[in-house]
């Protein structure tokens, strides 16, 4: 039986490496990889803790997020391309328009 | 209500907004339209004299204006004997003016403008006079104030007239405060402003007092004075007459309709109206009748010595006016009235052959650039002897009747200054006598003093400019004849007429004061006639000589008593002052441009600021919320 500190250990390494990778790539396709990460960080959290609370709940939470998930990454690489339609790049740092 | 009461101040009201619409595409055929509504009210106003005549007085509200509280206004009219004289004035003096101005103002390029103001001010004057309660003649006065001043400026290209029109605007403002206080307190005293309602109840508030900042009045007085401040500034009295002479900058057609022979004389209108309230109070008959005077011989002096020859007329009207107070002040509102139907006669008619002149002239003003008119101006000629005559009291002649009559009333009444009236009244027959054949000798005798130029462009006017010259003529000979009196031979028909509304003022002397009295007024006139001629015609040389020997007061009188530069030192110069230094500098660009500036310019450095913290980075902002979430979390895991 695997103790329930390692999963969550490992869910917090996920959204860790997420959240870095996030703060540190500049491509914008694998900035969207380590949102995927940090969601998935998050799932696997709320599984770990509805098995050990034997609550259902959390895993239907789960399936909610994986659905949304898939939802937010077609809208997530249709804005992509169209960014890159208009601007040629997907390196977020060129798009600073927000400072403008 | 009878329909031509509705008529009377509608047809010009519509020709007015017509006019104005339709001015570019009528061009040179505007005249038309104003024309026939004058003659439409010139109609409507006979009717509203015979009616009248036959004993029909209206007092009926048109509609309900005004409904706040107590304070109900409605549009009404009253037609009663005063003002059916005022109506027959207005109307017919109007559409003479209207038919003259087609002539004058040829070729203007804002024709259109001057006919559609021409009708704005027939119908504010006959508001005026219509009105049944005080809100309608305050509405009427400022209306007649706004044409007036329209048409003082109508040449607002030549800035000496667009000041003249702000004068006379701003001068009659002082006045009109006063006016509109003694409304206000007519209300507060009576609850009403219907003229009847007021003048019922008038005789009730003798000896009441009225205490205002701690000073108390007499009631009556304060009332009575209150609205004779509006007629002094509409009237041009001292101490705001200055306004008057500077309104010559408008075109002369103006100069003799709106003032010379209506609006002007409003002033002696509202008096003679509120001659209920008036009677209450022997202070304020005092203060009219000293104002008069004082003003009557002051405008005479000044007349003396003026080159202008409008101006010359101006002055001649402000002192014509003030007879009229004279009269009003002794209590003799019908004498006053009937100088005012009278001067407003030959007095239209001054100014209308002055025009005349003018336009032969090719705008010239100056008397010492004219001289020896008469053969080139017969017909204005003719005429200008006639009103001059008419002014001067000729025996016969209209001025003759009133005026002769106002000094008699000023001779006979109980009213305290009324004998030092008369005195000045008589003064002021021979001065008006002297300046006005001064005018007349140095405009037509003599040989011509202008270039050779404006000689080869010497003619009479058109027929459309003489015709109402001759009208005016008929009306400055006959006009006095309503009035003759009984030791004439006549019935004072005008006095009878009027006695419903204004009372009669009877004169109980004997007919040997009477005929001695008109005796002496009559050799005034005909000396100062007799005086001129002596300077002007005979001896030329003679007034040169007068004005070296007599040259400080000459001084004074060109300059007109310097009351010009007095208001402008005490009132004017202080104003400007105040606004450059105080107001402009201090409040506007320093307090209000500082706050104005202050707030975006602060709102600009703080957001300066807080700009660099934006990156534009979506890792940035990121980042940001990231370690928040981390201080939150660490937040809740500590407290």
């Amino acid at each position: 039986m695997v103790p329930l500190s390692w999963y969550l250990l490992l869910a917090a390494a996920l959204f860790a490496i997420g959240l870095y990778g996030f703060l540190t790539r500049r491509n914008m396709i694998v900035m969207f990889l380590c949102i995927e990460l940090m969601l998935n960080g998050a799932n696997l959290n709320l599984v770990a803790l509805s098995h050990y609370l034997q609550d259902l709940r959390g895993q239907i939470f789960t399936f909610f997020v994986i659905a949304v998930a898939a939802a937010e990454a077609a809208i997530g690489l249709g804005i992509m391309l169209a960014l890159f339609r208009n601007r040629r790049s997907v390196y977020s740092d060129s798009i600073t328009s927000l400072k403008e | 209500m009878p329909l031509y009461l509705v008529l009377l101040p509608l047809a010009p009201l519509l020709s007015f907004l017509l006019t104005l619409l339709s001015g570019k595409w009528m061009g040179s055929r505007a005249h038309r339209l104003p024309i026939l509504a004058a003659s439409i009210s010139l109609g409507c106003a006979l009717a509203a004299g015979w009616d009248v005549a036959h004993g029909v007085v209206t007092d009926a509200d048109f509609y309900t204006w005004i409904t706040a509280g107590d304070l109900q206004v409605s549009f009404g009219f009253l037609v009663d004997q005063l003002t059916a004289a005022m109506l027959i004035v207005v109307t017919s003096i109007s559409l003479l003016v209207h038919i003259y101005s087609v002539g004058y103002m040829q070729g203007d390029p804002s024709y259109p403008r001057f006919f559609a103001y021409l009708s704005l001010f027939t119908f504010s004057m006959l508001m005026l006079v219509l009105g049944n309660n005080f809100l309608q003649l305050f509405f009427g006065w400022e209306a007649v104030g706004l044409s007036s001043y329209l048409l003082i400026g109508f040449w607002h290209q030549k800035k000496s007239a667009a000041d003249a029109g702000k004068k006379a605007f701003i001068v009659n403002r002082f006045g009109d405060f006063g006016l509109s206080l003694g409304i206000m307190l007519v209300f507060v005293t009576f609850g009403t402003l219907h003229y009847q309602e007021v003048f019922q109840a008038a005789p009730g508030i003798v000896g009441q007092q009225f205490t205002l900042l701690g000073l108390t009045f007499e009631l009556p007085t304060l009332i009575a004075l209150l609205l004779f401040c509006g007629a002094v500034g509409k009237s041009a009295m001292i101490p705001l007459h200055v306004w008057l002479p500077d309104a010559m900058e408008g075109p002369t057609p103006v100069s003799a309709l709106i003032h010379a022979a209506t609006m002007v004389t409003a002033g002696v209108f509202l008096v003679a109206r509120c001659n209920p309230l008036f009677e209450l109070s022997s202070v304020a008959l005092n203060v009219i009748t000293v104002v008069g005077a004082v003003t009557c011989l002051f405008a005479a002096t000044i007349a003396l010595v003026q080159t202008d020859i409008k101006r010359v007329v101006a002055y001649s009207t402000v002192s014509q006016l003030s007879y009229m107070f004279v009269a009003c002040g002794v209590g003799a509102y019908s004498a006053g009235i009937f100088h005012l139907f009278t001067h407003a006669y030959f007095k239209a008619l001054l100014f209308l052959g002055c025009g005349s002149v003018i336009h032969a002239m090719g705008g010239e003003q100056d008397v010492r650039s004219m001289g020896g008119l008469k053969k080139y101006l017969p017909i204005t000629y003719w005429t200008f002897l006639l009103a001059s005559l008419s002014i001067s009291g000729a025996p016969g002649l209209a001025g003759f009747f009133s005026k002769d009559e106002i000094l008699l009333m000023a001779y006979t009444t109980n009213i305290g200054s009324g004998r030092f009236a008369w005195f000045i009244g008589l003064v002021v027959a021979f001065i008006t006598a002297f300046y006005s054949f001064r005018l007349f000798f140095l405009t037509f005798h003599g040989r011509f003093r202008g270039s050779t130029e404006q000689r080869d462009h010497l003619h009479e006017s058109p027929p459309v400019m003489t015709v109402p010259l001759i009208l005016l003529a008929v009306g400055a000979v006959t006009a006095g004849w309503l009035g003759s009196p009984e030791i004439l031979g006549g019935h004072s028909m005008w006095d009878h007429f009027m006695a419903p509304v204004l009372g009669r003022a009877e004169a109980h002397v004997p007919h040997f004061t009477e005929w001695l009295l008109m005796g002496i007024s009559v050799f005034a006139g005909l000396s100062g006639i007799w005086l001129a001629y002596h300077l002007y015609v005979r001896r030329p040389e003679l007034p040169g000589q007068l004005r070296e020997s007599f040259s400080e007061t000459y001084r004074w009188l060109v300059n007109k008593y310097y009351v010009d530069e007095f208001y402008v030192a005490v009132l004017v110069q202080p104003a400007i002052n105040c606004s450059r230094y105080v107001l402009s500098a201090f409040a506007d660009a320093t307090l209000i441009e500082g706050v104005v500036n202050g707030v975006p310019r602060l709102i600009g450095r703080a957001s300066g600021r807080l700009r660099r913290l934006q990156s534009g980075h979506v890792q940035h902002y990121l980042a940001a919320m990231a370690s928040g979430a981390v201080g939150l979390l660490v937040w809740l895991y500590l407290v």
